[in-house]
């Protein structure tokens, strides 16, 4: 019974995923990747087209795929609506760039700001000022320490993710009967918070497994770095058994680095859920057989709320007449097995 | 550099003599051979000794990698892997260095080719379509930094400033601020292939070396470079078109640029406007520990690559013992002070040596 179930999983499973790669052959060349990631007006109690909402919109420049699928998402979720109008301002270089550009957004009178920070801290006086002045604030991913600068937080867990990917490792390792395994981590930027609580859920969880990392080269979130800090890890570590790589963007250098040094020891897990991760796993010919998300659909998520918020509707699954303050999406695992529901919110 | 504008200025004045110009001409061209030859040298014995306390330094920390000889010929061959693509661009911020001036757009050059050669279009044209277009972008972008320095007078370190970001700008632009995967088996297998068991990139880097070694030492554009940076009035008066050697120079180091893209996107497979982060830093704090002055008018060839190759190998050490980069950049730190140092030391006993000289004899 348990045999046939799995094998009826496994065929949906197989349908899903050859149906996914079928669609990615015909939308991978596409310029914009972000219809997927939005939820369009459907039969749902919220989604009724209601009072017009102007809906300011800052996050920075981007200069890597996340940011950029980030603000795409924002204005596609915001064209999905009738009654929505987005005012978009590119945040410029810096945190003092975005406050500048934020000021020229609050002169246009918005009924609600979406905001993606430079750094949280440093913005969080505009969002009390915002909130002050009556303009609700929805703080999007880098958090206001201050619950008083926003009406709605919504973010990706950090933390979670690095649970995530230690709690895959730990598993596959088990599952595999694999003692005293060698364990590599190749983290992103050094210095920012995100890194930090990723690295800390992941070894927290292994250590809950009575694991640890052998050894851990950071990166810089780009592929000629994500290939760098791999080559240095092969060095040291002339046998593996897991691998996990913070951020899908730069793993595409660390799968280099793996195909040239001939390494196929190890099982690798990404971060972020880019659409060439997922394809990669679906198509299970690398190292790669799992990603745990942090998902940018969470700007499409942020629009909507942001519009629900303006309206002054709560979300109609819940009994709540407002929107919740805070908002944390899960970091989910994915693999080869459920890669073809995931696949549309790649980036 | 005055051993250079001597050797010119017998040459142009009028012979009295032809014998005896001709042995005078070939005497100060020996002393400078010998004279350069010994100075470098020495330093780069230095840089050799660094090397092998590094070396000796992972012996110690990880006796149980070290005693594997595929393991230590295997990490050789990836320090100057890693080396190879930072190498090519230091040989070009050599020249410029030597030439008196300074190139901070290297990174952003190699970032922009290789976005360049990476597009959907670009990469329609197969492999050497791609190749061709990260180096005429690399030689194009040097072009216009000399032709911005040279006739438009612009202060090297502020016009290849601002190409740094126009450049990084230009390639954000470009690739839509995407990752571009190369799909060019050929370019891709460039970072794989080996010959006789050396990886390709090594060949290639060997190759740039040799060619840099040769136009700086043993050709007229090598010693006009020198003269150039040297002193450029005396290199002015000389006969030398300083402004026309001085694109020269910004368009070798935009060629390097172009090679070093075409390995660094060949090792990702893929390019995007954020890599190559920094590497005008690693270029010229290479070509610094190597014995170039930031000046101008000295430097060598060799050098620079030793320098380059010391801090891939540190980057290696700390990789192999798992320690942090922070503490790696405090070293890398360290190292370039103390070559400086080092450097300050040398030149001010020469200068005393001669001062003491020249009251001796007069």
């Amino acid at each position: 019974m348990t045999s046939d179930l799995s094998r009826r999983r496994l065929l949906f499973g197989g349908a899903a995923v050859s149906a996914g790669v079928l669609l990615a052959g015909c939308t991978s060349n596409e310029q914009s990747p972000t219809e997927a990631q939005t939820k369009a007006a459907a039969n749902n109690a919220n989604t009724e087209p209601g009072k017009k909402v102007t809906i300011g919109f800052s996050a920075p420049a981007a200069d890597h795929g996340w940011i950029a699928a980030i603000t795409n998402n924002a204005k596609a979720q915001a064209g999905a609506y009738g009654d929505v109008e987005l005012k978009s301002v590119e945040a410029g270089a810096d945190a003092a760039a975005q406050r500048a550009a934020l000021s020229t957004l609050i002169s246009q009178k918005p009924d609600v700001i979406v905001l993606l920070p430079h750094d949280g801290k440093e913005l969080n006086a505009f969002g009390l000022e915002a909130m002050k002045a009556g303009i609700p604030v929805v703080n999007l991913d880098r958090a206001f320490p201050d619950p008083k600068a926003y009406r709605l937080q919504i973010k990706g867990d950090n933390y979670g993710m690095g649970v995530a990917a230690a709690t895959y490792i730990a598993e596959q390792l088990k599952a595999k009967g694999v003692s005293n395994p060698v364990i590599g981590e190749i983290p992103g930027i050094e210095s920012l918070e995100l890194t930090q609580e990723r690295s800390k859920g992941f070894a927290d969880t292994l250590a809950s497994y009575g694991l640890k990392v052998a050894n851990r080269r950071p990166a810089e979130f780009t592929v000629d770095s994500g290939q760098q800090a791999a080559t240095g890890l092969f060095q040291a570590l002339p046998k593996i058994d897991a691998v996990w790589n913070h951020d899908d963007d730069q793993g595409i250098g660390v799968l280099a680095a793996v195909n040239q040094a001939n390494r196929k020891e190890f099982f690798m897990v990404g971060g972020a859920g880019s659409k060439k991760a997922m394809e990669d796993i679906a198509a299970d010919n690398t190292v790669l057989k799992a990603t745990v998300t942090y998902s940018p659909s969470m700007a499409s998520s942020a629009i909507s709320l942001a519009r629900l918020i303006g309206q002054g509707k709560g979300m109609s699954d819940l009994v709540e007449l407002q929107v919740p303050k805070e908002i944390v999406l899960s970091s989910e695992t994915i693999t080869k097995q459920n890669s073809g529901d995931y696949l549309k919110l790649g980036f | 550099m005055s051993d250079v504008t001597d050797t010119k200025l017998p040459a142009q004045s009028p012979p009295v003599d032809r014998a005896e110009t001709a042995k005078a001409d070939a005497a100060a061209r020996l002393s400078w051979w010998r004279g350069d030859g010994g100075e470098g040298a020495k330093r780069n014995l230095g840089l050799l000794a660094t090397l092998v306390v590094l070396v000796v330094i992972g012996i110690l920390t990880r006796p149980d990698l070290y005693g594997d000889p595929n393991w230590v010929w295997g990490n050789t061959l990836t320090i100057l892997k890693l080396a190879s693509v930072v190498g090519v661009v230091t040989v070009g911020m050599t020249f410029v260095i030597i030439g008196g001036g300074i190139d901070l757009s290297v990174g952003a050059i190699v970032a922009l080719a290789g976005v360049w050669s990476t597009t959907l279009a670009t990469q329609s044209y197969g492999a050497g379509g791609m190749i061709f277009s990260a180096l005429t972008v690399g030689l194009a972008v040097g072009v216009v930094n000399g032709l911005l320095i040279s006739y438009g007078r612009l202060v090297p370190f502020i016009a290849t400033l601002a190409m740094l970001v126009a450049a990084r700008g230009l390639a954000a632009e470009i690739s839509d601020k995407q990752t571009q995967v190369s799909t060019s088996s050929f370019i891709n297998g460039i970072a794989t292939t080996k010959v006789l068991g050396i990886p390709l990139l090594v060949y290639i880097l060997v190759a740039v070396v040799a060619a840099g070694w040769v136009l700086l030492n043993r050709t007229t554009f090598g010693r006009r470079t020198v003269a150039v940076g040297g002193n450029p009035e005396a290199a002015r008066l000389a006969g030398i078109n300083v402004r026309r050697h001085t694109v020269l120079l910004y368009a070798l180091s935009g060629l390097c640029c172009g090679i070093a893209a075409v390995m660094l996107t060949a090792q990702a497979t893929s390019a995007q406007a954020a890599m190559a982060n920094l590497y005008e830093l690693d270029a010229i704090a290479a070509a610094i520990i190597g014995g170039t002055l930031l000046s101008g008018g000295r430097g060598t060839i060799i050098g620079s690559l030793l320098g380059v190759i010391i801090f891939s190998t540190i980057t290696n050490l700390f990789a192999i013992n798992n320690l942090s980069a922070e503490a790696q950049n405090m070293v890398k730190g360290g190292i370039i002070v103390a070559a400086v140092l080092v450097q300050q030391v040398q030149f001010r006993s020469l200068t005393q040596f001669l001062a003491r000289n020249r009251a001796t004899t007069t």
